[in-house]
């Protein structure tokens, strides 16, 4: 297993600095990342997951837009074919206000396997990817 | 020289840094009374009318559904807002100039609308606008920003000295401002202003902006050019002193190495959209703050100048107008943004802050840079190593100020 994370922003969004911040992040947690910037529409997130089949989808967003923005982008992913199971996180600054746990729990209903959106969300990524890492270690030994 | 350039002109020649602010509101009302105020404030002013970010995109559908639903905007929507209303807005505001600020890839309805009421300023460029904040191709840009420049005839901005906002070494903010002034000029525009956006050590700061102006006396020598330096543009000190005291640094930065204009950052920026009345009080601390410092003549060449020169004579030797000499270029890796994700650029370009707090290349993939100017003494390029040079700047000015 290779552990290929696909990084990705949100369509509204153009702010960068978060993608590569997580890039480092990922790989220095020994994932090969595929980075694709900012702006990205579900369309295209779709394309290039249905393409590259990555073990993780990490959406990461930081203007305010995430909680409108996070469901449509899971959607067109998980109409794809080989799509349906990858599991797929969501993170960042996700509402106008600050984080809305009730807006977290509607992405986790929606389908996102985890939600970073309040103060423990860099500390709660690490542990999710390292733990997502052993996880699949474990997978291929078995 | 437009009403623009010429008031700038004015206050140079009186010894006076001309300040403005990032400004706009959604309601006509609101942002007449945002531009009277900045008139009114005690400092050389020049106003900004900002658009909004549905406008910026070009989904001017949008801000007119949200303009009717009187729903918030984060801008003046100066597209979909009729041309009459805007000249209501400027009523009376004669000898007061204004520019539009916009962050467009597409700028043809902009520069079209802000015409129409009878504006002459705007700013941005095909690089600068494009490969940051967009995915669209920059072929496309490039296009649409050709288009825009023909059509136009007032004064025109890079926003080359400011990609990405930080962490960007000095050459080549000064070598993208230059190239993205050097395009205008080739589309007819004959008034411009070359940026610069303040880093992270004043000394090599004020020594880029040297740079900048005499590759601006040499390549831009039959257009009327100046130079406008941007407060800050990374992440911001949280605290009021703190921001207070790099928005301050940022003016006496402008007075030393001969800028004329200054662009300001508030104390809200860090937290929220700045308020007028925050506006104002960052206007009037930049004057204050600039009216106490002084030109200086000589300064430290660390090799900016050097390596800025080769990086535009690189581009301007490339085959064709100077939109294609920079598609070129930037395929080619010949012009490389450290840390940008767009699609057109290389992305081998790496930089660092070094012991000193001056910005330094970690690598500069096939940019015509010399080796010896990559500094490999620098930090491992980690993610807490990154996340320590985005917030640098912000860490320091709070701490300095408690």
């Amino acid at each position: 297993m290779n552990n290929l994370v696909l990084l990705s922003g949100t369509a509204s969004d153009s702010h960068t600095w978060n993608l590569v911040y997580l890039q480092l992040l990922l790989e220095e947690a020994g994932h090969r990342v595929i980075n694709l910037g900012a702006c990205v529409p579900p369309v295209l997130l779709a394309d290039e997951c249905e393409a590259e089949q990555p073990d993780l989808v990490v959406l990461s967003t930081v203007n305010g837009h995430g909680y409108q923005d996070g469901p449509r982008a899971l959607a067109e992913l998980r109409g794809r074919p080989g799509l349906a199971a990858v599991p797929v996180v969501i993170g960042g600054k996700l509402g106008t206000g600050g984080p809305e746990p009730a807006q977290a729990d509607a992405l986790r209903a929606a389908g996102f396997a985890e939600v970073f959106d309040d103060d423990t969300a860099i500390a709660r990524f690490r542990e999710f990817i390292t733990a997502h890492a052993l996880c699949r270690t474990a997978g291929t030994a078995s | 020289m437009t009403g623009f350039a010429d008031a700038v002109a004015r206050a140079a020649a009186a010894g006076r840094l001309v300040v403005q602010p990032r400004m706009g509101m959604a309601s006509p009302l609101e942002m007449r009374a945002g531009l009277l105020a900045v008139r009114d404030a005690d400092a050389s002013t020049v106003g900004t009318l900002t658009v909004d970010s549905y406008t910026r995109v070009g989904d001017h559908r949008a801000a007119l559904a949200a303009l009717h639903d009187g729903a918030r905007l984060n801008g003046y929507p100066i597209v979909s807002h009729h041309p009459e209303t805007t000249q209501a807005v400027l009523d009376g505001l004669t000898g007061f100039p204004v520019q539009v600020r916009h962050g467009s890839a597409d700028p043809r309805a902009i520069f079209g609308a802000l015409a129409a009421a009878g504006l002459d300023a705007t700013e941005g460029g095909p690089v600068s606008y494009c490969l940051p904040y967009s995915r669209k191709p920059l072929r496309d840009s490039v296009e649409h920003w050709s288009e825009a420049c023909e059509n136009f005839s007032g004064h025109l901005e890079t926003f080359g000295g400011c990609m990405m906002g930080q962490l960007c070494p000095p050459s080549l903010l000064v070598a993208l401002s230059v190239l993205e002034a050097v395009f205008f000029r080739f589309h007819g525009v004959e008034s411009v202003s070359l940026s610069y956006a303040q880093q992270t050590n004043a000394d090599q700061d004020a020594e880029a902006i040297r740079a900048l102006r005499v590759l601006a006396g040499r390549f831009l020598s039959d257009v009327d050019w100046h130079v406008v330096v941007y407060a800050y543009m990374g992440v911001f000190p949280r605290t009021p002193a703190g921001a207070r005291l790099l928005n301050d640094n940022a003016a006496r930065l402008a007075v030393r190495a001969g800028a004329e204009r200054l662009i300001v950052k508030t104390v809200a920026e860090a937290h929220r959209i700045p308020t007028v009345d925050e506006n104002v009080a960052a206007l009037e601390s930049a004057a204050e703050a600039a009216a106490q410092a002084a030109p200086e003549e000589s300064f430290v060449d660390t090799g900016v100048l050097a390596e800025a020169t080769a990086l535009v004579e690189a581009v301007l030797e490339l085959p064709g107008d100077p939109g294609t000499a920079l598609l070129a270029a930037f395929r080619r890796g010949l012009l490389d943004v450290p840390y940008c994700l767009h699609p057109d650029n290389a992305g081998h370009a790496r930089s660092h802050i070094d012991d000193t707090g001056r910005l330094r290349w970690s690598s500069v993939g096939a940019m015509p840079i010399p080796r010896s100017s990559v500094d490999r003494s620098g930090p491992a390029p980690d993610s807490a190593g990154l996340l320590a040079a985005l917030h640098r700047v912000a860490h320091l000015h709070d701490a300095r100020t408690r």
